[in-house]
């Protein structure tokens, strides 16, 4: 096992170099502003950046929309949707980027409160993608006093803007000769605006990285510099192609630099009870994260042998639950080969969690850094289960590897998983060969393969390119290139709205399809994972509750967006007496801290139906906006049949067993008398029925159409009768 | 036995909750497990007997990342 003080600090980037880079910087443009200091978690205050003509504008957030739209998310929606319209595409100028912490975000009393919200209209599914990041950017930009920060327009050159929030500047700066590779381009970044070793921390960086310049499937890395290794850590606005537009618009990166964290900085209501609130957690976490998830040990990784064993671990794109070679890449060989212990690993200041595990000195063998030895933030279990078993990469160091250089070109690790997984299983189907992949054999498990085709990505060459644009794209051109059969494309290609889905087998859990299908951007598991609730426990059989659950969960889960805050420590640790309470898997103990943390920082009490409410306005606000981009109607929630049951003959008879019971059992047939084409149709009809029912009744639950459009009584139940809503909503209940 | 409201047969004399969490492989760590709505601390799962038409139910408090 590698522990933290045996670690020896990085080499760092010669001075030198960082002033060759910074000599050629040339300034666009400069303003000098009289920061507002924040007041209950709030500044007021939006950061306006027009790329096109390099104005920075400084704008009041009105009261309306901090009352309906709260922070987070809910801002980044709500400037998003006055910056487009229904033609906006992602790579249309008037397109924005808003990013946005809320007013929780960036205390350092309570775990995981150092998020920032990122929205665009997404390269992949052509309307509004939101992704959650932890690193310091967030923060530090309401530190700096903006709530919000609204990015539109594109530079005719690549640009630097730098906030600095203790001068009180934010300037606009051509930067021609920095890396693409987002670890190098951090490094550089960071040393460029520090003015020494003990100033490195107060430096936060956004980047894209390489690819971004090239594939759709390219994110955001947030950085935070990590005192303990001296090296410059990276986080991930991962979903839905936000890397792309960033990309788009010239910007190379953002730095926000900010000295002087104390617990009081969001200047909230009462201390007292935030100290009290986070102290208790800090000490649960102590107490019983070794008996429970080991977040401190592995972070998420903790149930990739979990996700096997019930037969949920998605496998060979999405075909199958388990894999027989688990044991080479189950948690405990991170732990004990690879992953860093005893580091303080949060990606904000006070986070006991600390679940930001790292693999450290990690050798290289492939790519443009081969034989280098770096610093590799994960895995996530998404990106275990997503560059692992669903490709067939059985194999911890080409998890590890595909990790770090989808970090460093900017690729998000879900879609690129995802994505190479359905082009493997379209290989190994003879929909692709050598000559079609341009000499790559890309049969699952084969890492050599996979090594190529990601520093394709990065190089914006060959096959690479076709398999980042996405699998929706690969469908249509895999169709029209290849004379590929869109039925089977359609059942197999894991892709809803034009999102890449997770990495979760749904298979098997009628509510999770749900989870997946009926959300706002497309299959992210952030809005509802109810699998164990549904599948295993049974505590949902009927649709009506189904329903509940996918009302919500869903709901509730916005609020974290809304507030700047991180989901896992609700529910990933819990209190010792959970089990007695009457709903466990809500965890209502830390519902009511999350209550008291809003009221100890915004000074304003609410209830759980108030909290509700407050999610629920801009769930409904973003399902408009949907509508508004031409989707978000019951169509768009239909889901590959891939995520609902067995497509193939080999997928049934690998559990054959278990449908067959389910034949007699459910449907009251006799599969003794069928034949497998004939199992295997009934069990396809059987299952998108189950699906439309469960749609009515979710649809019903949430206040909307038949149709999936929110109505108007809906809206006035919610205020939310704005006239932008109506007359979308309007619109389409008149059609 | 009724485990989670549904049907197993692989009910025998002398079987415990312990037993039960093994024969359905369920390795997760946070389990809440109630017979016959009596909460049941991990401590006591190997001595815990359960009879044939105990109700059981094992919940998994896992809700993904």
């Amino acid at each position: 096992m590698i522990c933290i003080k045996n670690i020896k600090p990085y080499e760092q980037i010669e001075q030198e170099e960082i002033e060759r880079l910074k000599a050629a910087h040339v300034l666009r443009a400069r303003l000098q502003y009289e920061k507002k200091p924040l007041f209950r978690g709030y500044t007021d205050k939006l950061l306006y950046v027009d790329l096109a003509d390099s104005k920075i504008r400084i704008d009041d957030i009105p009261g309306q929309v901090k009352e309906k739209f709260i922070g987070g998310k809910g801002y980044c929606l709500r400037y998003l949707w006055d910056a487009v319209t229904p033609e906006t595409r992602w790579n249309s100028p008037e397109n924005a980027i808003v990013m946005s912490a809320g007013p929780i975000g960036g205390i350092t009393q309570y775990p995981g409160a150092g998020k920032t919200l990122v929205c665009t209209i997404s390269p992949t599914t052509d309307i509004p993608i939101d992704s959650n990041v932890g690193g310091y950017f967030g923060p530090f930009l309401k530190f700096s006093g903006f709530d919000a920060l609204e990015l539109i327009g594109k530079a005719d050159k690549d640009v630097i803007i730098f906030i600095d929030g203790n001068k009180g500047t934010i300037s606009i700066e051509e930067a021609p000769l920095e890396a693409g590779d987002a670890h190098i381009l951090c490094e550089q970044l960071t040393l460029m605006y520090s003015d020494d070793e003990a100033d490195r921390k107060n430096v936060a960086v956004v980047t894209a990285g390489s690819a971004a310049d090239h594939v759709n499937i390219s994110m955001l890395n947030f950085s935070f510099y990590d005192p303990n290794r001296k090296v410059v850590r990276l986080k991930q606005a991962g979903r839905g192609g936000i890397g792309r537009v960033f990309r788009d618009k010239r910007i190379r990166a953002l730095v926000c630099k900010f000295s002087g964290i104390k617990a009081d900085l969001n200047k909230p209501h009462n201390m007292s009870i935030l100290n009290k609130t986070g102290l208790k957690f800090h000490r649960e976490m102590h107490d019983l994260d070794g008996k429970q998830n080991n977040m401190r040990k592995i972070g998420t990784a903790n149930i990739i042998e979990v996700m096997d064993a019930y037969d949920l671990l998605p496998t060979h794109n999405f075909k199958f639950g388990s894999h027989k070679d688990i044991d080479k890449i189950k948690s405990t060989v991170f732990i004990e080969k690879y992953l860093t212990q005893g580091a303080p690993d949060g990606c904000w200041y006070g986070c006991s969690m600390a679940c930001a595990k790292a693999a450290d000195h990690f050798l290289l063998k492939s790519g443009p850094y081969k034989g280098q030895r770096v610093c590799v933030d994960g895995p996530e279990y998404e990106n275990a289960a997503g560059l692992g078993s669903n490709c067939g990469v059985m194999d911890a160091e080409a998890i590890l590897e595909l990790n770090f250089y989808c970090d460093t070109y900017g690729i998000d690790t879900i879609s690129y998983g995802t994505c190479t997984a359905f082009a493997m299983e379209c290989y190994e189907n003879g929909i692709l060969n050598k000559e079609r992949t341009g000499g790559l054999e890309l049969t699952f498990g084969n890492i050599e393969a996979d090594f190529e085709l990601i520093h394709q990505m990065g190089r914006g060459e060959g096959f690479g390119v076709i398999v980042g644009m996405g699998v929706k794209k690969m469908k249509e051109y895999f169709i029209k290139k290849f004379g590929a059969d869109p039925a089977f494309l359609n059942d197999i290609g894991m892709e809803q709205k034009g999102l890449e889905y997770s990495e979760y087998l749904s298979k098997e859990s009628l509510a999770q399809q749900g989870g997946y299908g009926l959300t706002n951007k497309g299959p992210q598991h952030d809005e509802a994972w109810l699998i164990f609730m549904d599948q295993v426990n049974n505590q949902i059989p009927t649709f009506e509750d189904k329903a509940e659950a996918l009302h919500y969960f869903p709901m509730f889960r916005t609020w974290f967006g809304l507030m700047g805050l991180c989901k896992l420590p609700w529910n990933d640790i819990v209190p010792a007496d959970n089990s007695k309470t009457a709903e466990p898997a809500k965890v209502p103990e830390h519902v009511q801290n999350y209550l008291d943390v809003y009221e100890a920082v915004t000074g304003t009490k609410i209830t759980v139906d108030e909290m509700i409410k407050q999610s629920e306005r801009v769930y409904n606000f973003q399902r408009i906006f949907n509508i508004r981009m031409g989707k978000g109607l019951r169509v768009n929630d239909a889901s590959p049949y891939r995520a609902m049951g067995p497509v193939t003959e080999e997928e049934y008879l690998s559990r054959e067993e278990r449908y067959d019971k389910q034949l007699r059992e459910l449907q009251g047939l006799d599969p003794e008398k069928m034949t497998l084409r004939e199992k295997m149709d009934s069990t396809r009809r059987y299952r998108y029925e189950q699906y439309n029912r469960m749609t009515d009744a979710v649809y019903k639950r949430r206040g909307w159409t038949q149709n999936g459009v929110p109505t108007p009584e809906k809206l006035k139940e919610l205020e939310m009768e704005l006239p932008e809503l109506l007359e979308v909503v309007n619109q389409v209940l008149s059609n | 036995m009724l485990l989670n409201d549904r049907q197993y047969d692989f009910f025998e004399n002398g079987i415990t909750v312990q037993d039960v969490i093994e024969k359905m492989n369920y390795i997760y760590p946070k389990l809440i497990v109630k017979v016959n709505d009596r909460l049941i601390e991990k401590q006591d799962y190997a001595n815990t007997p359960l009879y044939e038409n105990d109700d059981v139910k094992i919940y998994h408090l896992l809700a993904g990342g």
